[in-house]
């Protein structure tokens, strides 16, 4: 057997976007806006409603301020990428190409044992719920796998398949890394070294560990929190599902970074959850609507 | 006579679902059956993680020809009564035949093929198939309305003998194709009759039998840990869930760093079986020791060594995980997390964790100082209770909620608190229902009995009861944990005084026949009669079950006893007589002398006046077997009576006198228990 030199964290995600393009996904570029995950981008939320076929495949950076751990924990991030697919409906095939995706990127089903494990996806934020498997590779999980039931409080009609895959997991799989922070970045050349995950982005886990914890101004997410949500309602009224979106993702951010700077109490917690899953969910009835389509 | 074979293939059905979908697909199967008259000689199920399947043998090819005969209407009915019968049985006058000046129709019903039953009942059973959960998908899903299953199915093998049972779902057809193994196995197999059907998928990696798979990773699990020189830790819940999770299951043993045993063994334990689905490994001194087997679901072409290393990472990580949490909450006093428990709602109308905690820890006083739990120094139980809540806020129980009480026992003792304080935080849960260890340490016993007190009392107070089968706040479990306590440790106390001394409210008559019937569910294991639990608790007056229970257990004793159950008879046919009369005991004691001639009377009223004051001498000093000796007394001479006295005399003296008696009969029984309440 040949030793090719694993994929680098780059040649990963282009090794992805390849693979899924050339099954007819459209490679979409990130949402630029602060998110918990993937599946808050609008290709997934909204594009999963409706009867329309849909098939798109992006990196999505990905921002869990609770999680950071100043950059001193190697298998924690509070910002990381999820390398998100979204087939409409789900094809009959879509474990198969899934499978083929880890095939792509260098994992051997019968070197490595990959497995299903039942793992049922909700997303109290969005008002969202599906079946499916958590996908292990030697007992790690690499990807979420879901088939979308209902978005938003609607019925997903018909179905849409969402694969989620932990990038820097995956990555530190590929590479046999022990910590995130010693990924290969890109490939070397002679005369420019190869960088690492750490070079790129420890400090940015430093500061922004710091500025979550220790110095992100309450006051003002608080009343940043209140306006995102009056400013949803705006948009709603004006009959505008996407800004209103917009503004349902920036107000669950704030709450994150709220959550994480320690001053939700438990009691409060649902209740700010409760509010932005209204909002999530007001945008999803404007989306439908605007569309024509019925629940 | 012939076989049948069914596999439904799907894609990952989860491993807890599996055993029990077994079982309704057999059920749903032998229904179908049964209702088109037909029974197979034996009917096995298989279950791997990507198919369900049945072998029916000893089919018959077709069902018996049926003659079936409606009745219709009489010589002579309506004509309207005559056409409405033709129209509904599709028949002429003519061929309705007569008898005994009543019309019937006959139709007989030709026998029809098994295969034409079967291929109407697949579908039908899928459609039925009570999944716990079960999802849309693909195209189809456009409609709310479409096939629903566990997750997307993709196939259906129907072979009656050698033949396709042809049937279709949403497009899926029946046939004789299959998959073999995921990884180790491309394309389809061909399935020729169910003899072949195990060995085919076997030849392609999969091993159809549950019962194989478990067995593999039982003795595989074993051999491995036996072979690093080590004693496996069995556990048969993560043998089902494995043999859930895979096809071809191989068992692998791996290792992790010695460094992270400094870390509570509980944990180690649960973050590899709850996460990982791994065994965990004794050594020789029975410790928890660095190594692991997990099971994997392919023969690798390395031998398992990619697989070993990648396992071993990701345990390691999720160890550093843990010892991160231990390491940061050993850091903060037990006393400061528990202030942080305000913070957390117990229940909207029942306040915070916080406020339950205060309560808890001056019912424990309560109890220790009123003697009710002896052997406790008050301020230890105190202390234990006002500590026992506070791991809730640890990051460690913040990941591992199941570690509650366990974690906040460690790190307890590591702040330096007392063996006796941090075994009771550590345990104050138990016993978590039927069968878990009940604590027999008094200042575990304490806390353990105020905090499931308190919560009972809180609930019923403020009108949230269980019921029906919904019993969201577990209080059938704190019910049978405190009637546990009481009676295992002997606790001497009115239950009515405990539930006072929680001050949650006034009235408990809810709550006390809620506890009443918790007995009787939790004493019928130890085979105590419910009906006797209710003939000691309708007296009245007896509130505390540790002597509630022993004088049931002497009553059971004694009405299982042939004397026993001919004064129980005694006991029926007195009430019975007595029933509507209200007898006075004056008539009694006037009419005495006059009456006393008849031997039978004076044989029975010598009895009572003996075993009277004998039975209630026996109770005060609670001993029961006494006081049912003294009823024994009794039996001889009320059957005497029975037998020679006519209770319902003409003459109206004779007959109050004789009433009286029985009464008196009657109360003296009734002193001991309410045996209107028992059965039979």
């Amino acid at each position: 057997m040949s030793v090719v030199a694993p994929l680098s964290f780059q040649d990963l995600i282009l090794t992805l976007h390849d693979y899924w393009g050339k099954q007819g996904c459209a490679i979409l570029q990130p949402y630029d806006m602060e998110m918990g995950a993937g599946t808050f981008h609008t290709a997934t939320t909204l594009r999963a409603l409706g009867p329309d076929p849909w098939n798109a495949a992006f990196v999505q950076p990905s921002r869990r301020p609770t999680d950071g751990r100043y950059g001193e924990n190697p298998n924690r991030l509070g910002a990381y990428y999820q390398y998100q697919v979204i087939l409409k409906p789900s094809p009959p095939d879509l474990q198969e190409l899934y499978l083929g995706s880890l095939h792509a990127i260098g994992i051997d089903p019968l070197l490595h044992d990959i497995r299903f494990v039942e793992d049922d996806w909700e997303s109290p934020t969005l008002g969202a719920w599906g079946l499916g498997w958590e996908v292990w590779c030697d007992g790690m999980e690499v990807t979420q796998f879901t088939y979308f039931q209902q978005m938003g409080g609607f019925d997903c009609k018909p179905v849409s398949g969402e694969l989620t895959y932990g990038l820097e997991r995956l990555a530190m799989y590929i590479q046999n890394k022990d910590s995130i922070f010693d990924l290969v970045y890109n490939n070397a050349t002679a005369d420019r070294p190869a960088v690492t995950y750490g070079d790129i982005f420890r400090e940015n886990e430093r500061q922004m560990s710091t500025y979550h914890f220790e110095v992100a101004d309450t006051d003002m997410l608080f009343d940043a929190f209140k306006k995102a949500t009056a400013e949803c309602e705006s948009c709603l009224q004006h009959v505008l599902p996407i800004p209103a979106y917009e503004q349902a993702i920036k107000a669950s951010h704030i709450f994150n970074v709220l959550q994480a700077r320690g001053v939700i109490s438990v009691q409060e917690r649902a209740s700010y959850m409760g509010r932005v899953r209204d909002l999530a969910k007001g945008s999803c009835q404007a989306w439908m609507a605007k569309n024509g389509w019925a629940a | 006579m012939t076989d049948f074979l069914l596999e439904l293939r799907s894609e990952e059905i989860p491993a807890r679902m599996q055993v029990k979908a077994k079982e309704d697909l057999a059920r749903l199967f032998n229904d179908a059956l049964a209702k088109a008259g037909l029974a197979a000689v034996s009917v096995e199920t298989f279950a791997t993680p990507r198919r369900l399947a049945l072998i029916a043998t000893g089919l018959p090819m077709a069902t018996d020809a049926v003659s079936e005969e409606t009745k219709g209407p009489k010589l002579g009915a309506p004509p309207q009564a005559m056409e409405g019968f033709l129209r509904k049985t599709g028949l002429t006058q003519d061929q309705l035949i007569e008898r005994d000046g009543v019309y019937f129709a006959v139709v007989e019903k030709a026998g029809r093929q098994t295969a034409d039953v079967l291929a109407e009942a697949i579908p039908a059973i899928i459609r039925a198939f009570p999944w716990p959960k079960s999802q849309r998908w693909g195209a189809a899903s456009v409609s709310t309305e479409s096939l629903r299953w566990v997750r997307p199915l993709q196939g259906i093998v129907a072979l009656l003998g050698d033949d396709d049972v042809p049937c279709e779902i949403e497009g899926i057809c029946s046939g004789a194709a299959t998959m073999g193994h995921r990884f180790h196995h491309s394309g389809t197999i061909h399935i020729a009759n169910a003899a072949n059907y195990a060995a085919k998928l076997r030849d392609a990696h999969v091993l159809v039998h549950f019962s194989e798979r478990c067995r593999i990773i039982r003795d595989g699990a074993k051999a491995a840990a036996e072979a690093a020189g080590l004693r496996l830790v069995e556990d048969e819940g993560l043998v089902v869930e494995n043999a859930g999770l895979t096809e071809w299951p191989v068992p692998m043993l791996g290792r992790f760093d010695a460094g992270f045993l400094d870390v509570p063994q509980e944990v180690i334990q649960l973050t590899a079986r709850v996460n990982q689905k791994y065994f965990v490994c004794h050594d020789k001194a029975s410790k928890l020791a660095n190594a692991f087997v997990c099971t994997a679901n392919i023969d690798a072409h390395d031998n398992g060594a990619a697989i070993v290393a990648g396992n071993e990472k990701v345990l390691a990580a999720r160890l550093s995980d843990a010892k991160f949490f231990w390491e940061q909450d050993l850091k903060v006093a037990l006393d400061d997390q528990a202030k942080k428990l305000a913070q957390i709602t117990f229940h909207e109308k029942l306040g915070s964790v916080a406020d339950k905690v205060d309560r808890v820890a001056k019912l424990v006083r309560w109890l220790v100082e009123e003697g009710i739990v002896k052997g406790a120094s008050a301020d230890d139980a105190e202390r234990a209770a006002r500590l026992c809540k506070a791991d809730l806020v640890t990051g460690m129980v913040g990941e591992f909620p199941e570690l509650q009480g366990i974690m906040g026992g460690y790190y307890a003792r590591a702040q330096g608190e007392s063996d006796a304080v941090a075994d009771a935080i550590r345990d104050h849960y138990k016993p978590v229902g039927q069968g878990d260890d009940v604590p027999m340490a008094p200042v575990t016993v304490a806390v353990s009995l105020a905090d499931k007190l308190d919560t009972l009392a809180q609930f019923f107070a403020a009108g949230m009861p269980p019921t029906g089968s919904k019993d969201p706040f577990a209080l059938r479990r704190a019910a049978i944990g405190f009637l546990s306590l009481l009676l295992q440790n002997d606790l001497r106390c009115s239950l009515k005084g405990m539930l006072v001394a929680t001050g949650a409210g006034a009235s408990f008559a809810i709550l006390e026949e809620f506890l009443i019937d918790r007995l009787k569910v939790q004493q019928r294991e130890a085979g105590v009669r419910h009906d006797l639990i209710d003939a000691m608790f309708s007296l009245g007056g007896e509130d505390d079950l540790v002597r509630l229970l022993a004088r049931v257990k002497a009553l059971q004793a004694y009405i299982s006893t042939a004397e026993g159950a001919n004064l129980l008879a005694a006991y029926k046919r007195a009430a019975n007589i007595l029933k509507g009369s209200d007898p006075v005991s004056p008539a009694l004691d006037t009419a005495r002398d006059a009456l006393m001639a008849d031997p039978a009377n004076i044989a029975l009223l010598s009895a009572l006046d003996i075993a009277e004051p004998q039975a209630k001498k026996a109770l005060a000093a609670e001993q029961f077997e006494d006081a049912m000796a003294a009823l024994a007394t009794l039996r001889a001479p009320i059957d005497r009576f029975f037998e020679e006295v006519m209770v319902n005399d003409e003459d109206a003296a004779k007959r109050a006198f004789r009433l009286g008696l029985l009464a008196r009969f009657r109360d003296a029984v009734t002193q001991v228990a309410d045996f209107s309440k028992i059965e039979g």
